[in-house]
């Protein structure tokens, strides 16, 4: 049993705010942690592209251009990190994913999410869907900065962040679900922060 | 010879906070008695652990500031965004309980046995706590090692240790680089470390000199590939890196 | 936020293999690279702390913590041989 540390309270977490808002097991922070599994890409906008693929075919494209010529979402939303800290109230600017979704013709009941230096994530169709999901450049009303995913990132609030995938360039459409990076070394399939739904066995 | 592998097993124990001497205003040596604790090697460091009251934990690794015949010491820099640092310089009290666990590492220690090497120690700022280690260590055991420590600093009032590396001799040269502000009439070097500043602190290649990198992570990549791109062979530099907070 | 080396979990790893691992040997699975593990790129964040191939930047190896549970991942590391002494 580890001795408490007289008077240490580490950062100022907030575990009483509003607490219909806040998921079981998360404090509130005011700051925005940056997590990361591997160096910032830092790909040239020249050669982005946001694609849909299945198999070896990309059935859909966009460059950064294209993708910014589409219609733009401010979005404000709270979003929760499995580390134990929820954000309330950021603000988001980007492309939804039923935009993306409806200029391919697909079936597919599963998506993995992949990124510049190689971080997947998987997802059920239904939940990047419904208006529930984006490709986000826009923070704050700020280009998205690299080191919490920029250009652009997925963003899909109502599951806990490591969802939310950084530095994001496309959507592989699956039939069948395939575990993503985290979910492969033992977080949870789905990720409920509602249910706390952070590690497999839970 | 004594081999790199640790045997015991490493276990948290509770150490208690003996005497603390502020070294600047920003840093704080810490004693440690911590029960059992098996003799470290200079170099090496331990882990912190941290529970506030609500179960909330955090751990960081510190370096052992002591020789292997000295109470345990660790020697803490106060960061501004910190949230384990300021705690520890600032609230910890003589008598107050935290966990430690260690000795860790079997890389980053100098193999005193090898006196033909001449020895070169760059530090950037608190990078300098295990290099005091290592010196003390070398001048308690009467070692002759042609030793040479550069030493990065923002300002004079931020050099750890000062009287005391001011007054090491026997075979150890200790510079300053003082990257921010210097006192009027310093004679010693200013701005960062750079290629011309290393090249004349490196040791002749011809001698296999030894190198040992400790600090922030840009400062320690940038000071390697230096000391690489002036021939030392990357086996003969060894690098720890430091982190923020 | 910088990544920092294989020192940084020197702790970790004498925990999970029973003996110190800063200086034992390993050798990159995707491009071979050998170097001590004192020298790889540490990403220290939770959800959990990824080792990575300086030169490559191939995972090398995975550590998660769950509870009191450390599930360790190290299909990156083709070799991983301790130090000689």
């Amino acid at each position: 049993m580890s001795p408490i540390s007289r008077g240490f309270h580490g950062r100022h977490r907030d575990t009483t705010a509003d607490t219909d808002r806040v998921p079981p097991g998360q404090y509130v922070t005011t700051d925005f942690p940056v997590l990361s599994a591997g160096p910032t890409p830092h790909t040239p906008l020249d050669n982005w592209s946001f694609s849909i693929k299945q198999g070896r075919d990309t059935l859909k494209s966009w460059s950064w251009p294209e993708l910014q010529a589409l219609p733009v979402e401010d979005v404000t939303v709270d979003i929760s990190c499995v580390t134990h800290w929820t954000k309330l109230d950021t603000r988001w600017q980007g492309v939804s994913i039923d935009t993306l979704l409806s200029q391919v013709e697909q079936d597919a009941r599963y998506v993995l999410a992949f990124c510049d230096g190689g971080y997947t994530t998987n997802l059920p169709i239904a939940d990047v869907t419904s208006g529930q999901a984006w490709v986000a450049f826009g923070y704050d009303g700020q280009p998205l900065p690299a080191e919490h995913g920029g250009p652009a990132r997925l963003l899909v609030p109502h599951l806990y962040f490591w969802k939310s995938a950084k530095w994001v360039r496309g959507l592989e459409l699956l039939a069948a679900d395939e575990p993503g990076f985290w979910e492969r070394y033992g977080y949870h399939n789905y990720g409920d922060p509602w249910r706390e739904q952070r590690y497999a066995s839970d | 010879m004594a081999g790199t592998a640790v045997r015991e097993r490493l276990t948290w124990r509770v150490a208690t906070v003996g005497a603390m001497i502020d070294e600047t205003a920003t840093v704080r040596t810490i004693e440690l008695d911590i029960p059992d604790w098996m003799s470290h090697r200079a170099g090496q460091h331990l882990d912190i652990r941290l529970t506030a009251e609500d179960g909330y934990v955090a751990e960081r690794s510190y370096s052992i500031a002591s020789t292997p015949d000295e109470p345990v010491a660790i020697t803490v820099e106060r960061l501004v965004d910190g949230e384990v640092s300021p705690y520890l310089t600032e609230d910890l009290r003589a008598g107050d309980e935290i966990e430690v666990r260690g000795p860790i590492g079997g890389y980053f220690v100098w193999p005193w046995q090898d006196p033909a090497s001449p020895l070169l120690l760059v530090a950037g700022g608190s990078g300098v706590v295990p290099f005091r280690s290592i010196l003390r260590h070398r001048s308690d055991i009467g070692n002759t090692t042609p030793t040479r420590l550069l030493y990065s600093a923002r300002s004079l009032p931020d050099v750890i240790y000062r009287a005391e590396l001011d007054a090491t001799s026997d075979g150890v040269q200790v510079s300053y680089t003082l990257t921010r502000q210097q006192p009027p009439g310093w004679t010693g070097h200013s701005g960062r470390v750079n290629d011309a500043l290393l090249h004349e602190v490196a040791w002749p290649l011809e001698q296999r000199p030894l190198a040992y990198i400790c600090g922030p992570t840009a400062f320690v990549e940038s000071v390697a590939a230096a000391l690489v791109g002036l021939g030392y062979p990357g086996d003969r530099v060894k690098t720890e890196r430091f982190g923020g907070a | 936020m910088d990544a920092l080396d294989g020192n940084a979990i020197g702790g970790l790893l004498h925990e999970v293999f029973g003996t110190e691992m800063t200086a034992a040997i390993g050798t990159c699975a995707n491009c071979g690279r050998v170097a001590p593990v004192a020298e790889t790129l540490v990403y220290l964040q939770a959800p959990g702390t990824v080792m990575r191939c300086r030169r490559c930047f191939a995972v090398l190896m995975v550590v998660v913590r769950h509870a009191d549970m450390k599930c360790i991942d190290l299909l990156g590391m083709a070799a991983l041989e301790p130090a000689t002494p």
